[in-house]
């Protein structure tokens, strides 16, 4: 599988240089902690009233946050002309993309791995009752909104209104997959979890990321060439 | 022969919605049952379902076109089918504004609320949007909107099934309108089917017009890019 094998060296490149500078994890992480800190003070704190809205709180910051890391993550690739070069360089243009897909996976999860805690932490949330199942949710909308926002943040690279455009694009497409990972997280969190409308929601996530995972790798090329 | 399909469509629109009109109010016969079972005011609101239904029936026809179109655009790069995807979808929005109008007021009648979730609303809804964020993404992307707006098409066409999947699982009541187009009453068959008629007549018309302007647009935009080359123009 050379394709995996050139996909991760492009996600590796990416982590590598945001491990040097760490400016989108820092920014990343501290934009999704003032997020959960808005919410603690704009909903009521009741526990039973958390329970109903911790989800939405979750992929809120998700969405949110995750927009933010997209654009920046993208902007790199702009300010050198590199994307070009990725792209004439000798791997398939495939392996391009899935790299940079795996690579705002990572930054997604990121975020998630700090809102989650601290969802926890603030509002006494019980999002750790079921970590397994929930964090396989986290992951699945990870891949999802990583897939679709890179494709299309690669495609509005030379787009000088690409700050505003991503999210008018990025959210009417996505949102099934944030009311999946919602309804998926909302049941784990309630008080007796019916497993089996979760599993069926983690079904759906599943689907629809290999769905628009394959619909990505056939258009991607074609959206991104000019 | 081009030149006139354009007058020829709206012609056959006019007379079709003139005879559909007719059809809807003076022929077909109310169904009074519907009304009396839910005891809410359904009795003239009714007829909102002919343009309702129509309209819905051009929204999808023109979402499937410019999904289609949109592809075909990606893989041959021909400016032609760039112009149908846009002039559909632009078309699709407008008549996804008067399906959502329309279903909002019949709700009010029939479930005395304005909205509620039920599947085939938010599908609707979610889909209005995605055509919305396109004609957004073509007005300012400037030069490679075409590509990103292709790309969202597609996206959007294929996201249509899952987003129905999802609402459907909700626990909202249903539409209780399973087959409502099937299971017509012969009455209003024709009416129906004539208003269906004038609408897609009414659809083609403003497709042509669309893309001729469309068309004109980008041959503008082209020439204007050429002179700049050739500097002619400054």
């Amino acid at each position: 599988m050379s394709l995996l094998r050139h996909a991760m060296r492009v996600a590796w490149k990416d982590l590598r240089i945001e491990l040097r500078s760490r400016e989108i994890l820092y920014t990343m992480a501290f934009f999704a902690a003032l997020l959960v800190v808005i919410f603690s003070f704009v909903f009521p704190r009741q526990p039973a009233v958390v329970r109903a809205a911790v989800p939405g709180m979750l992929w809120v910051t998700i969405a949110f946050a995750g927009t933010i890391g997209l654009g920046r993550a993208f902007d790199r690739e702009r300010e050198n002309d590199t994307m070009r070069a990725l792209l004439l360089s000798p791997v398939p243009r495939l392996a391009v993309f899935l790299g940079k897909a795996i690579a705002i996976a990572a930054l997604v999860l990121t975020v998630a791995l700090v809102a989650t805690p601290l969802l926890s932490l603030f509002l006494d949330a019980p999002l750790f009752d079921h970590a397994g199942p929930i964090a396989l949710v986290l992951v699945l909308g990870a891949l999802g909104f990583a897939v679709i926002g890179s494709v299309f943040a690669a495609t509005l690279l030379k787009v000088r209104s690409r700050d505003v455009l991503l999210p008018v694009i990025l959210y009417p497409l996505l949102v099934p997959l944030f009311v999946a990972g919602t309804k998926a997280t909302g049941v784990l969190v309630s008080e007796r979890p019916d497993f089996d409308i979760a599993w069926y929601w983690i079904k759906f996530l599943g689907i629809y990321d290999a769905g628009f995972l394959v619909l990505s790798l056939w258009v991607f090329e074609s959206l991104v060439i000019e | 022969m081009k030149k006139l399909a354009l007058p020829i469509f709206v012609v056959l629109a006019s007379v079709g919605f003139a005879v559909a009109l007719w059809l809807i109010f003076i022929e077909a016969p109310l169904q009074v049952s519907a009304g009396a079972a839910r005891g809410s005011s359904l009795f003239f609101n009714q007829k909102i379902f002919f343009f309702h239904v129509a309209h819905a029936f051009m929204l999808f026809t023109a979402v499937f076109v410019s999904g289609v179109a949109s592809g075909l655009f990606l893989k041959t790069r021909n400016p032609k089918w760039d112009d149908i995807a846009n002039a559909a979808t632009e078309v699709a929005v407008a008549f996804g504004a008067v399906v959502l109008v329309t279903g909002s007021i019949w709700a009010k009648a029939a479930w005395d609320v304005w909205w509620n979730w039920e599947p085939r609303l938010t599908m609707s809804l979610l889909l209005w949007l995605i055509l919305v964020g396109y004609v957004l993404v073509r007005r300012f992307a400037g030069p490679s909107a075409d590509r990103v707006a292709a790309g969202m098409s597609i996206f959007g066409m294929v996201g249509v099934p899952f987003i129905y999947t999802m609402v459907g699982q909700d626990s909202h009541p249903a539409a209780g309108k399973e087959g409502v187009v099937a299971t017509l009453g012969a009455g209003m068959r024709p009416a129906f089917w004539i208003s269906v008629a004038a609408f897609l007549f009414w659809f083609l018309a403003l497709m042509i017009a669309r893309i001729q302007s469309v068309r004109a647009e980008r041959e503008v935009r082209e020439l204007r890019e050429k002179a700049l080359d050739m500097g002619v123009l400054s």
